[in-house]
């Protein structure tokens, strides 16, 4: 029993560190007001290049380092659709995807199947991961995972204790009012998005060379679109998304868990979208008037315009 | 030093609507021809092959046709859906539901009523699926403002999974020798096509029809104006009286709905059997999107994007075959085009101009 409860909380990290990647590069996006829609396609880059690379240089480092800036690269274009051209953030967020989805499944074409012979070894924290149980379950874990709860702290910080943070946050809530105040909100919210999609990109790469060391197309299987509603769920705060993700994670792992008692494995598949589905209506439920959504998010923002 | 000065444009003609668009078309294709030749092949002849293959023949404009049927019956409802900036994401779910509730109803009453009636309860059924599906998000969003974009796609997926369980557990056909396939439908369920080709007429009469219905309900009722009362003010629209809840929950009834239709067309005019879901709906859900997108929000336009798109679906796999690449060629090849409809965009309500000053 003790065996099953600390491999079911190690796994749950696991399941939830790709979650919870995305979702700090999404917040960091609508913070500064841009909704990227684009999530699931950027992984997809993400998690093929990674592999890609590590396959041909047998570091994993380098092919981390490769999709987190094919994930910025990418989402360049949802930058240029949705802050320069102020189109509309949904249809250019789906593109943004749906070219995504296609450029990995162009690039992946003859990866499909191949091991990898090496992958991102995890990593015991010393000292640390002698402790009972809890070292086995927190301290004994893959990079991805270290790095993603750091990199949840450093947004929060950098958002809430930053004059950067203040100048993304304000871009979100009043670009008119944080213009006047000689702020560049172009740059301020094409750096969120592109900074978002190597977020993504580096969440990718963590589902190809660490959670699963292969590559197939349509691997992401909806985890970009999980980040999304993690997002809301977080409340735009990087913090509360860390008990989001690993919640989230825990419903994936809960799939296998449930599986020997001879509930249809398709029954159980549907649960992580079920539950996001349970999620955002009782968010809904307990305050519909005001989420404290970024008051501009997905308004397209125009210079000068009175 | 180069200035640029961008103003709105005051008036837009539809000559400069037109022009612009195809415009947008030939930049994004030569966008994708810049894809090709990294993919290695000659960007020209994908292009040509693409276009040959759907429309240069008679075998492919028959196949161009009938893929157009669910893409033009789902674009027309995505058009009213979007008109009201109702985001529906899942018509991929919708078309699934559909897909059930009708074979559903083919499997079990086919066999014991005549033609003329179960095919008008197939698609009934089919449509009530898809509206069902549809109308869950619809709920969702004004009463407990969950964004439809997430609730939409998550369904999708719910689906595709419930559909997956049905296929392989109770649903699974005694005479598919394993498979994860219902059995056939009956013979008085399955649609006729025109000989010598896969087109289920039925099917491709009934998205006429909805493009004409659906065309007449934006721009010649009360409610068509609601719809688009509510797409571009929301403050107005509650000043206006609009019911909310009724207007959103009666546009995803007939947005979903025509997706439940556009569904069980395909199992019973194309397959004859419930299979995969990936199979079912061939992501015309999601390519349906860039078919309304790209005909403005007109259904009638829809029409003649949906053929469009189809092209690009047959000439897609004329280029797999001929060319050896993948099937997500023709997935890159739908989002570059739908990021340069969206560039035109801003061309055309926006003027430009550059000036050089010194300095």
């Amino acid at each position: 029993m003790e065996e099953i409860i600390i491999s079911v909380a190690q796994r749950t990290l696991v399941a939830g560190t790709p979650l919870l990647l995305g979702t700090i590069g999404e917040i960091l996006c609508e913070r500064s007001g841009i909704l990227n829609l684009g999530v699931e396609g950027v992984m997809s880059v993400g998690a093929v290049t990674a592999f890609i690379v590590t396959l041909a240089t047998g570091n994993p480092w380098l092919g981390m380092m490769v999709a987190i800036m094919a994930g910025m690269l990418i989402s360049i274009i949802h930058a240029f659709a949705s802050i320069t051209l102020q189109s509309n953030q949904v249809v250019s967020g789906l593109a943004l995807t749906m070219i995504g989805l296609g450029v990995s499944g162009l690039l992946g074409k003859s990866y499909v199947g191949i091991p990898l012979p090496v992958k991102m070894n995890d990593w015991n924290v010393p000292l640390l991961s002698d402790i009972p149980y809890i070292g086995r379950i927190f301290f004994m874990q893959s990079p991805f995972f270290y790095m993603a709860i750091v990199l949840a702290v450093a947004t929060w910080f950098v958002l809430t204790h930053t004059s950067l943070g203040i100048k993304i946050r304000s871009t979100g809530e009043n670009p008119k009012a944080t213009e006047t105040q000689g702020i560049n909100v172009s740059l301020v919210k094409y750096g969120c998005v592109i900074v978002g999609g190597g977020f993504s990109g580096m969440a990718g790469a963590n589902l190809s060379i660490s959670y699963s060391s292969s590559w197939i197309e349509g691997m992401t299987a909806g985890r970009g679109w999980i980040v999304i509603a993690l997002t809301i769920f977080a409340l735009w705060n990087p913090t509360r998304a860390v008990l989001g993700a690993f919640l989230f994670g825990g419903i994936f792992v809960l799939q296998y868990l449930l599986q020997p008692l001879g509930i249809s494995p398709n029954l159980l598949g549907l649960l992580p979208y079920l539950a996001t589905l349970l999620v955002l209506t009782a968010i809904g439920m307990r305050d519909s008037q005001k989420l404290a959504a970024p008051a501009w998010l997905g308004e397209p923002y125009k210079r000068g315009e009175r | 030093m180069l200035h640029i000065k961008v103003t709105d444009r005051e008036s837009i003609s539809n000559k400069r609507s037109v022009m612009t668009l195809i415009v947008s078309l030939i930049a994004g294709m030569t966008a994708m021809g810049l894809i090709f030749l990294m993919s290695g092949a000659n960007p020209f002849y994908a292009i040509f092959k693409i276009f040959s293959g759907s429309f240069g023949s008679r075998y492919g404009m028959m196949e161009t046709i009938t893929k157009a049927i669910p893409l033009i019956l789902i674009g027309a409802g995505l058009a009213i859906a979007y008109r009201a900036k109702f985001w529906n994401i899942g018509a991929e779910g919708q078309l699934l539901a559909g897909a059930i509730a009708g074979t559903w109803v083919g499997l079990n009453w086919g066999p014991h009523l005549p033609s003329y009636l179960i095919v008008p309860l197939m698609f009934i059924f089919g449509f009530a699926g898809g509206a069902f599906w549809g109308a869950i998000p619809a709920v969702l969003k004004i009463r407990y403002s969950v964004n439809e974009v997430i609730s939409t796609l998550m369904l999708n997926y719910i689906c595709a999974e419930i559909l997956m369980f049905l296929i392989v557990g109770p649903w699974k056909g005694k005479t598919k020798f394993g498979y994860p396939y219902t059995d056939d439908l009956p013979a008085s369920a399955i649609l006729s096509t025109i000989t010598g080709t896969r087109i289920h007429y039925v099917t491709l009469l009934l998205g006429i029809i909805t493009v004409i219905i659906l065309g007449i309900v934006i721009y010649k009722t009360r409610f068509g104006y609601e719809v688009r009362v509510i797409g571009e003010n929301t403050h107005a629209a509650r000043y206006a009286g609009i019911n909310f809840f009724k207007a959103t929950v009666i546009i995803m009834v007939i947005s979903g709905g025509v997706a439940g239709m556009a569904g069980i067309g395909e199992v019973a005019g194309l397959h004859h059997y419930l299979l995969y879901p990936g199979s079912v709906s061939s992501g015309y859900g999601f390519t349906a999107i860039i078919v309304a997108w790209l005909a403005k929000l007109n259904p009638f336009f829809v029409i003649l994007s949906g053929l469009f798109f189809a092209g690009i679906l047959v000439g897609g796999d004329a280029i797999q075959i001929s060319l050896g690449l993948p099937a997500a060629t023709v997935q890159v090849f739908n989002g570059t085009l739908l990021v340069f409809l969206i560039m035109g965009d801003y061309f055309l309500k926006n003027k430009i101009t550059l000036k050089w000053a010194k300095g």
